[in-house]
């Protein structure tokens, strides 16, 4: 379990992930993945793999599932030029419109797929953590879509900022149920939906909402969020006139973002930058900035970069955003970051309201606070290289944010 | 992979659980979180608790407890508040005088162990007296790296298995055991109570027609009519979210865990 790494290791680190090697055989992305799991859950993710080495390329899975994101989800999600952003920053930016996919976020691209996928592997039932509420609203939609029973965990926190969503989940016919354990957010989620998988391995499929989590779901969610970069590669080539210089995507647990970067990893000229949520600060408790600021173990199944203390325990986190307040990541991109393909950096809490504020006011659109930390990073770099080509993913809409945005950029001016 | 089944740790703890089995009754794995209800009660419980159960497993607390219910999560984050670790329960270990003569487990999650130091932590563990650890959520196939280490100071790793366990993989995980074989009893997570249905009997008795060592059973395991079910289909039965809840109400664990054997 290495932790640093050479150059030469990183060199090596990339071809092979550029070779498409990662996951290998054991789940893992050079040091991180893997699966740490109680032993009651082995024989369920062993046929979870199964499942997804079977459908995952099956043409008439992929047709169904592109089927149901051609008529149901709306993709593909169109590539806007910002004209308003690209004069304030003297690039050129170009947003990718996944507030634009039903349900408002990129989070349905993954919902659709491993719920047609739960479908064929048998499940009774689904069970789904939920941040923001974007996934679990997503879930939910997907479950109502395919007729399954759906449970959604949702940290009690989260419950209370993000109330829009848990309306729309029980509209959508999903069980919502507050997590008041643990830090009462993302993570408690991931717990107690883990804990429900583990009372009913054999009927309850687990539906996870980022590219983390024990092998195969990093691989997994990777794969059914790539449509996202696919789609902005294309559209960059035939709109913009070709590929951006840099491409920006927030980073909490990192579905967007992987989705976004990695079908443009072997693009060696474009560089690909994920922000982390910088909360209040640096300090450890007061953000959620694990690539930046963490250092690698083992949490809800993977090794990957974690914020924990120096007993092994894992910190409380904070972000204005609840989609980006968790203390782990993917561990492909705790790869990506070892082998030196994508850098990552954070946008605080208040600047990523500022972006949110200027996004608003400049192209009419409300993105998501969790989406509005990329924003901060490409204005930022933007300053440095004038006259560039810039890609966000604005990964979600900002309407479910309301409840925050009263007391936050709102306060005092109703 | 490195087999330390005649190791010192792995012997100590099966020559425990047989010792009981010898007597006609199941042996005691009585399970508590470190430094619960009050850390500074810590060696003084466990002094209390080995001074009747067979083996004794502690637990590390940690903040994400995945594979286990209320009591063990609430028991694991009152340990914290209180500032509860891995090096303080070794060093408190270590301490101790005189030593518990029932054999030590420590029952940790993966992220405390990786955070000590795996190049570290055997030597530390075998120093404080530690026969073994058991981790609920490093699968056999992740386990080399631990193993090994553990291996390399004669300490066991315990390895569960479960009822949805398929067959090669039982067979497999039972070849490969050290100390004794955490049968599960149920899916699910620790501290609910289960009845012990007929189903349960056969799958311990699959379980320990493969196993070349001692089957112990836990998870919602929490009276005696429990045990005197499954005395005679395996060979020790494991205590804990009851016993964790006679510690937090105050209550006497050496009157709890006689309660519970058949002949106490």
């Amino acid at each position: 379990m290495a932790t640093a790494f050479e150059t030469g290791e990183a060199s090596a680190l990339l071809r092979r992930e550029l070779a498409g090697e990662f996951p290998d055989a054991r789940g893992r992305f050079g040091p991180y993945g893997g699966r740490y799991v109680p032993e009651t859950l082995v024989p369920a993710l062993d046929r979870l793999a199964d499942g997804v080495k079977r459908w995952l390329r099956d043409p008439a899975f992929v047709a169904e599932v592109d089927a149901q994101l051609a008529n149901w989800v709306g993709r593909p999600t169109p590539l806007s030029p910002a004209p308003a952003l690209s004069a304030r920053w003297g690039a050129e930016v170009f947003l990718k419109r996944e507030d634009l996919a039903h349900t408002g976020a990129h989070k349905i691209n993954n919902a659709i797929g491993q719920a047609l996928l739960a479908k064929r592997l048998g499940a009774r039932r689904i069970v789904a953590e939920t941040g923001a509420g974007q996934h679990g609203v997503a879930t939910a939609a997907a479950c109502a879509r395919l007729g399954l029973p759906c449970t959604v965990y949702m940290g009690a926190v989260d419950c209370e900022r993000q109330a829009p969503n848990v309306g729309r989940m029980k509209l959508l016919g999903a069980t919502v149920v507050p997590v008041t354990g643990g830090d009462q957010t993302l993570r408690a989620a991931i717990d107690e939906a883990l804990r429900d998988w583990v009372s009913d391995p054999n009927g309850t499929y687990y539906l996870i909402g980022s590219a983390i989590g024990p092998h195969p779901y990093p691989y997994m969610v990777r794969e059914l969020q790539s449509v996202i970069g696919r789609e902005s590669r294309a559209q960059m080539i035939r709109q913009a006139g070709g590929l951006p210089n840099a491409v920006f995507a927030c980073v909490g647990g990192g579905s967007n973002s992987i989705g976004m970067f990695h079908p443009f990893i072997g693009d060696r000229d474009v560089q690909l930058i994920g922000v982390e949520a910088g909360g209040r600060g640096p300090a450890l408790g007061d953000n959620s900035a694990t690539l930046t600021l963490g250092r690698p173990g083992v949490l809800q199944g993977c090794y990957s970069m974690l914020l924990q203390d120096e007993n092994g325990q894992i910190q409380e986190t904070h972000s204005v955003s609840a989609g980006l307040d968790y203390p782990g990541v993917a561990p492909e991109h705790a790869l990506l970051l070892s082998a030196g393909r994508v850098s990552y950096e954070y946008a605080t809490d208040d600047e990523a309201l500022e972006s949110l504020a200027e996004c608003c006011e400049a192209e009419g659109i409300l993105a998501a606070i969790e989406s509005a930390h990329a924003f901060t990073g490409a204005r930022k770099w933007a300053a440095g290289n004038k006259g560039a080509k810039l890609l966000i993913c604005l990964s979600g809409r900002g309407d479910k944010d309301m409840p925050t945005l009263q007391r936050t950029l709102l306060k005092g001016k109703l | 992979m490195a087999n330390v089944s005649t190791g010192p740790g792995h012997a100590t703890i099966g020559a425990a659980i047989r010792a009981a089995a010898a007597r006609g009754e199941p042996a005691l794995v009585a399970f508590m979180t470190a430094g619960f209800p009050e850390r500074a009660r810590f060696t003084a419980d466990l002094a209390r608790v080995a001074s009747v159960a067979d083996v004794v497993e502690i637990g590390v607390p940690f903040t994400d407890p995945m594979a286990d219910g209320m009591t063990i999560q609430r028991a694991s984050h009152a340990a914290l508040v209180q500032g509860v670790s891995l090096r303080w329960i070794l060093e408190s270990l270590a301490a101790m005088a005189p030593r518990p003569t029932a054999p030590l487990l420590l029952m940790s999650y993966l992220n405390p162990l990786l955070a000590y130091g795996l190049d570290r932590l055997p030597a530390a563990a075998r120093e404080a007296g530690v026969a073994g650890f058991i981790v609920p959520d490093l699968p056999y196939e992740e386990c080399e790296e631990l193993r090994a280490a553990l291996a390399a100071e004669g300490v066991a790793l315990v390895q569960m298995v479960t009822p949805v366990t398929p067959p090669e993989r039982l067979e497999m995980l039972c070849r490969e055991a050290q100390g004794f074989i955490y049968a599960v009893t149920m899916t699910g997570t620790t501290g609910k109570a289960v009845d012990v249905p007929d189903e349960v009997i056969a799958y311990l008795e699959r379980v320990r027609a493969l196993a070349p060592i001692p089957v112990c059973a836990g998870f919602g395991i929490r009276g005696r009519e429990q045990v005197a079910r499954l005395r005679g289909h395996v060979d020790g039965v494991i205590v804990g979210s009851a016993l964790v809840e006679v510690l937090e109400r105050g209550d006497d664990p050496v009157a709890f865990l006689r309660g519970l054997r058949p002949s106490g």
